[in-house]
């Protein structure tokens, strides 16, 4: 028990510690990669290659005005930037990022909290997070931020139903819904983005809503809403929101690599999920989990600075008329296959498995990108001349 | 369309923008490797895209003569002819009969730039700089005497003339 509680203390530091730092390395990250694309350099100023940006940012922040609108309410004003950190952080807890770790009193899963119920716990604590901008956004008392935070609720619910469909597939094929058994089933066999493309496509599309980022970043929307949500707010409230952005997007990625990336696992090799665990392979998991999570970090920061966003009727005719049918669709085509495959053909998981839903995947995604493609999904800006 | 217009051809129905996502992205990654064309000023000043102009009018410099006299004969044509009224000059004349300035101030906040004196100067003294790096740290700094005019280093305007609009 004494060991349990220490182990767990330690890992909550380390990862609280890890998480702030990689936040913190992201803020810079993306105004580095945003400026490369756009043929600029970028803050390279405070120290080697601007490494220390982050830094000169949070002093900045700490050591400006904390202002509270005359109108505001003062309880959930402040309460508000806190409620949509917090969820933002809890959210990693259940995310194994590493293979055990041995040590002399035994050894330590490298998760924060090995809960049986552990993706149920993603999606409750995920949703939780748009409380505090709809917080925000009323507690301002400023029209703007009303909408923003109205705009962030409507969109979470929209979107939250797509997401939950595209990762029932992934529950099905696990089995589980203990995230450190979704990884072991996808290290045993083959990464789940294969018999599972399109619940991918679904669930990263979705997934770019939840967390608020460019195309979906309606309820800021700069150019309409000024800031939408965090308007009235400045100093170190307002980095709060930016950190909890940041955080549920590494929480994001993290979940993506977890579900459909196998987790920590290292492809084309099982040297790294048999046990006996040793240090090594701690460290190398670690480094498998890292790398990929920064891939799709990435990928965020990308599509970020690539798209325009969507209008508000647009984001929510893709929300339910495209992503909801689609991820019910799939879903039932998936729960049916699986069947055929288990019952009837009377196959186990393994790379034969995957790989025949994944030729299944394949032909869906064919008429299915043809029929996104041919059109009629997006309202274009002259949609009123319809014939 | 007789004046020219170009009518955009906009898709009248729902469109996907899946094939232009894709191409967006693709454009966006090939940036990243592309050569910046930030010029980090303290460090440098110019670049192959940004030089300043030769006919930068910025603060004023006196040239002197071999003896490191100020060029100026205070013939008074500086004052006279400038816009901003911004020239203080009070003229001295020696023994020889050679007339000097007593005093020459340039209030660089009065000024205006428009080189008027440099094109009026007969005696090719006054000059405006090609020079823009003037911070000071309190306003009367920026009332220059005939001293700092003349200690002034930066290289000066090659003033426009419109007859020869190319400079040749």
């Amino acid at each position: 028990m004494t060991f349990f509680l220490v182990s767990s203390i330690i890992k909550i530091i380390v990862v609280f510690t890890v998480i702030m730092v990689g936040v913190a390395l992201l803020t810079l990250a993306e105004r580095r990669i945003c400026a490369w694309m756009q043929d600029r350099l970028g803050p390279n100023r405070v120290g080697p290659q601007g490494l220390f940006q982050p830094a000169a940012d949070g002093l900045k922040n700490l050591l400006k005005e904390e202002t509270l609108p005359a109108q505001a309410d003062k309880v959930l004003f402040l309460l508000a930037p806190a409620m949509s950190f917090v969820p933002a952080l809890l959210t990693f807890a259940v995310i194994p990022f590493a293979t055990p770790l041995p040590t002399p009193w035994g050894d330590v899963d490298m998760v924060v909290a090995n809960l049986p119920v552990g993706f149920l716990y993603i999606l409750a604590f995920g949703s939780l997070g748009v409380y505090g901008i709809v917080l925000a956004g009323w507690a301002s008392n400023n029209k703007y931020s009303l909408l923003g935070g109205l705009r962030a609720s409507a969109q979470m619910i929209s979107y939250e139903i797509a997401m939950g469909m595209s990762t029932v597939a992934v529950l099905l094929l696990a089995g589980n819904v203990t995230l450190s058994e979704v990884v072991a089933r996808q290290a045993q066999s083959i990464w789940f983005v294969f018999p599972l493309s399109l619940a991918y496509f679904i669930f990263i599309v979705a997934a770019f809503a939840e967390t608020n980022r460019l195309p979906f970043d309606l309820p800021e929307a700069e150019g309409e809403l000024i800031a939408g949500y965090h308007t009235e707010y400045s100093a170190m409230k307002f980095s709060m929101f930016y950190i909890a952005e940041y955080s549920n997007m590494v929480t994001a990625s993290a979940l993506m690599t977890t579900l459909f990336f196998g987790g920590w696992d290292i492809p084309f090799t099982t040297w790294d999920n048999t046990p006996p665990w040793t240090v090594l392979k701690t460290v190398a998991t670690l480094a498998a989990f890292c790398l990929k999570v920064s891939c799709f970090l990435f990928l965020y920061i990308w599509v970020r600075w690539t798209l325009p966003r969507f209008r508000y009727d647009q984001l929510m005719a893709l929300g339910w008329k495209v992503m909801l049918p689609l991820a019910l669709g799939y879903l039932t085509v998936i729960a049916t296959a699986l069947w055929i495959l288990h019952a009837v053909l009377g196959w186990a998981y393994d790379t034969r498995f995957g790989l025949a839903l994944f030729g299944l995947n394949v032909l869906l995604a064919i008429p299915l990108f043809f029929v996104l493609d041919r059109g009629h999904i997006v309202a274009g800006s002259m949609a009123g001349e319809r014939a | 369309m007789a004046i020219g217009l170009k009518v955009m051809k906009r898709p009248g129905t729902q469109v996907s923008y899946l094939r232009a996502t894709l191409k967006g992205m693709a454009l966006t990654f090939s940036h990243l490797w592309r050569p910046k064309v930030t010029m980090q000023y303290p460090e440098e000043k110019s670049s192959k895209d940004w030089t300043l102009s030769p006919r930068w009018r910025g603060t004023h410099r006196m040239l002197t003569d071999e003896q490191g006299r100020a060029k100026c004969v205070a013939c008074g044509l500086c004052p006279q002819i400038c816009p901003a009224n911004c020239i203080k000059l009070v003229p001295g004349e020696d023994e020889h009969g050679n007339r000097y300035p007593l005093i020459y101030e340039i209030d660089e906040f009065r000024c205006v730039f428009c080189g008027y004196c440099q094109e009026v100067c007969p005696e090719e003294a006054i000059h405006v700089g090609v020079h823009y790096e003037n911070a000071e740290y309190s306003r009367d700094r920026f009332v220059y005497d005939l001293e700092r005019l003349c200690a002034q280093t930066h290289p000066v305007s090659t003033l426009w003339d419109p007859s020869d609009p190319k400079g040749e």
